[in-house]
């Protein structure tokens, strides 16, 4: 190949030549000291680093930091992560001297790998010790998030149960009341059809949407236990019955219309679905919790007065106990199986102020409803009352609570689980393709 | 010598051997030119680069090669496990759906974008004023993040308070439910990209065709050649070199597309929009499943090098010293 010769000429081409040089050194030392040194963060000077998860509770978060600073030598340094990327770098972290010294995650499978390489400090020890710490939390949800039977994380933040909401004035216009069996619920489809109102909003470009509606019919098909033998014995277990009755009653729902014709364009994130919803579009939604804050902040007259809510009805032949949940239980402090001492015990104490009155008392303040086993005086302060109790009691009274699967299993499960599902929704796969699918990832 | 006939034109011929010494005006007498190396730039000029080149580009890349052959999740050390990342991806029916989509994405971006940019480019190449304020407003597309507009657009296509549903219909999709066919998804990415990329290499073309000397064309009027005549005979040939950086510009672009991708469909509906760059995002962010990204990744390494060397190879780079040879 030829290359084009310059015309320039240089005046004094050796000086030019080891000048040059020089630069070009300098620059790629530079470079190369801005890789090997780290990067922010890294918490050497005897501080407590703790990293959480960037959003609109933060605020209780920062709070309970000065709280803790108050009373404790060791300080404890707030890093708030931007949400989108949180995972990538609580991984990427990890293993790395900048790692936090306790942090916020969703428990299960998003720390399991973690576990299995030792790099968490286990908290069964301490809650041995200190038997108040495991009684002041729901133990349905400190369950939630234990890997293996033992406890890395301590609850941090608020409920998050998946609900089934419903659009009281769209009820109201068809004289219809929320579904309390499967029967009702395939009724009202006709009727929402009828009238040209949509069943159910669903956001299937958000594959995690249309998932919660598996994990519901799963666990009322066969119950909780189905998933935790997928859990603990592997992919294999996707073979129970319940899975495939679920798939075939999915298939059955969106051949009657339950999601209308073009759920497959709309979207969670970009609030496609709630204010279809909210709009009156559709009549039901069945979505987590947050979906009350969703609206009150885009839609506030809406989540004011038309926001209705109820359980997920039993099906027939189910196995599964109809008060159980799905969802997300709460968040988790995890601590750094690294941290040592008199840093560990400061770390202990800093997640236990997790279990005390106040914290739950800035939760409540915030929207959110504590995972607190005490919390029931606190729920009147709730700017919704009536929800928070609602939620509080589902959540208390439910033998057990499923964390959504993609974050119960490990990572490298996720694309496959949600393009799977996402395809058995689209009519991609049948029932039994479906199965077949989990059972190959 | 030429110099007299066009005394504005540079002289392309500057440095070639045989040429008269001196000749140069800003000559300092010490004549360099004609002797071969010398006035042409030392490898030292080309160390920062280089140096920079290695330590973000090479190493990584290196570094990618060997993960592909390792089992690693992101945390602790990555274990070798040999050929099994490669026979899974030889077995993956995804990733032969991605590599095929990633293909026919790139192939209907080229031919989808090409023509329109080079039309318009030679259009926009055009000295009046109404054309200016037009092609400023035209490349207004190119000044947004792909972010940004992708947000955009995911908005007008919402089926429920969309443009979409209003002209789906007229599409031939009664629902508005275009994202969620995978004939529409891809078309809708296909569209989009051509509406952001399509001013840059109009931008490109433009350029092109104003360098194109004026006196082709009035040697070509004379002869009583239109406008028509005129494009295919003069502008398209000399336009050769610039369809050829556009070309290599456009498919390597196509064959790394992501973020319109990510935000406009999630690889959906299934995996009908999952091409390659979005398969490895999937592999190595989501499912943590390094090994195996880096494997998809190598493969886009090597399949987008391939393309762009052959491209450059078959439209003969090497004869491209000017396409205004004996002016």
């Amino acid at each position: 190949m030829r290359i084009p010769r310059s015309r320039s000429r240089s005046r004094s081409r050796s000086t030019l030549r080891a000048s040059t040089l020089a630069a070009a050194l300098l620059l790629a030392g530079t470079a190369l000291v801005g890789c090997g040194s780290g990067g922010p963060g890294g918490s050497d000077d005897g501080s407590l680093d703790v990293w959480v998860y960037q959003d609109a509770s933060t605020k209780v978060q920062r709070e309970v930091v000065k709280r803790f600073n108050k009373t404790s030598d060791i300080k404890a340094k707030l890093t708030q992560v931007p949400g989108e990327g949180y995972s990538d770098k609580m991984r990427t972290s990890m293993g790395t001297p900048n790692a936090p010294d306790v942090f916020f995650n969703w428990g299960g499978g998003s720390i399991s790998d973690f576990v299995k390489k030792d790099m968490l400090l286990g908290l069964d020890p301490a809650m041995a010790k200190d038997p108040e710490l495991k009684k002041a939390f729901i133990p349905t949800i400190l369950d939630a998030g234990a890997v293996d039977g033992k406890h890395y994380g301590i609850p941090m933040r608020g409920m998050q149960p998946v609900i089934l909401f419903y659009n009281k004035d769209v009820f109201e216009d068809a004289g219809a009341k929320p579904p309390k069996s499967w029967d009702d619920l395939l009724k009202l489809i006709d009727t929402f059809k009828g009238k040209g109102v949509t069943p159910f909003a669903l956001a299937g470009t958000d594959a995690w949407t249309e998932l919660m509606w598996v994990e519901y019919l799963v666990d009322r098909y066969g119950g909780a236990g189905v998933f935790r033998k997928i859990q603990s014995q592997g992919m294999a277990a996707w073979d129970d019955p319940a899975v495939l009755k679920a798939a075939q009653t999915v298939k059955d729902l969106v051949d009657r219309g339950a999601f209308g014709k073009n759920y497959k364009s709309v979207n969670y994130t970009a609030d496609g679905a709630s204010t279809l919803f909210a709009k009156g579009k559709a009549a039901m939604h069945l979505m987590g919790s947050w979906e009350y804050a969703n609206q009150k902040a885009n839609q506030p007259a809406f989540a004011k007065s038309g926001l209705g809510w109820t359980t997920f009805p039993a099906v027939p032949g189910g196995s599964g106990d109809p008060k159980s949940v799905v969802g997300n239980p709460t968040n988790y402090w995890s601590i750094n199986a690294k941290v040592k001492g008199d840093k560990q015990k400061a770390a202990l104490e800093f997640v236990k102020f997790a279990a005390q009155q106040d914290y739950s008392g800035d939760l409540i303040a915030n929207g959110d409803v504590p995972a607190t086993s005490d919390a029931t005086s606190l729920l009147g302060k709730h700017e919704n009352p009536d929800y928070a109790r609602f939620q509080y009691d589902l959540v208390k009274q439910a033998p057990d609570f499923t964390l959504s699967w993609d974050q119960a299993l490990p990572a490298t499960y996720t694309p496959p689980l949600h393009t799977a599902v996402q395809k058995l929704f689209n009519g991609q796969l049948g029932p039994a393709a479906f199965v077949d699918a989990l059972k190959g990832m | 010598m030429a110099d007299a006939a066009a005394p504005r034109e540079p002289r392309r011929s500057v440095g070639r051997p045989g040429d008269r010494p001196g000749g140069d005006r800003r000559g300092d007498g010490r004549s360099v030119i004609g002797r071969p190396g010398v006035g042409r730039p030392g490898v030292v000029w080309a160390l920062p680069g280089a140096l920079f080149f290695v330590f973000f580009a090479v190493a990584p890349m290196v570094l990618v090669g060997a993960l592909a052959f390792t089992d690693w999740d992101g945390i602790g050390t990555p274990s070798w496990t040999g050929m099994s990342n490669w026979s899974r991806l030889w077995d993956d029916p995804e990733t032969h759906q991605a590599i095929w989509l990633s293909l026919v994405l790139t192939v209907l971006t080229w031919v989808f974008q090409t023509p329109l940019a080079l039309l318009l480019g030679v259009w926009a190449a055009g000295r009046q004023r109404n054309r200016a304020v037009l092609s400023a407003i035209f490349f207004l597309p190119l000044l947004g993040s792909s972010v940004a507009l992708a947000l955009v657009w995911k908005s007008l296509l919402d089926p429920n308070f969309g443009l979409i549903a209003d002209i789906g219909p007229a599409l031939g999709f009664a629902d508005g439910d275009l994202l969620g066919s995978s004939k529409g998804a891809f078309g809708a990415i296909l569209f989009v990209t051509a509406w952001q990329f399509i001013p840059l290499h109009t931008l490109i073309y433009q350029g092109g065709a104003r360098a194109v000397p004026r006196s082709l064309y009035d040697a070509a009027a004379i002869d009583g050649a239109g406008t028509v005549r005129q494009f295919f005979s003069i502008t398209l040939p000399q336009l050769r070199n610039t369809i050829v950086t556009s070309s290599v510009i456009m498919v390597v672009g196509a064959l790394t597309f992501f973020d319109t991708v990510l935000i406009l469909t999630k690889g959906g509906p299934g995996t009908d929009t999952t091409i390659v760059p979005y398969l490895m995002y999937k592999n190595g962010f989501q499912a943590f499943d390094l090994g195996y990204a880096s494997a998809v990744a190598t493969i886009l390494v090597v399949v987008a090098t391939t393309v762009s060397l052959l491209l450059v190879r078959l439209t003969g780079f090497a004869a491209m010293r000017s396409t205004r040879e004996g002016m």
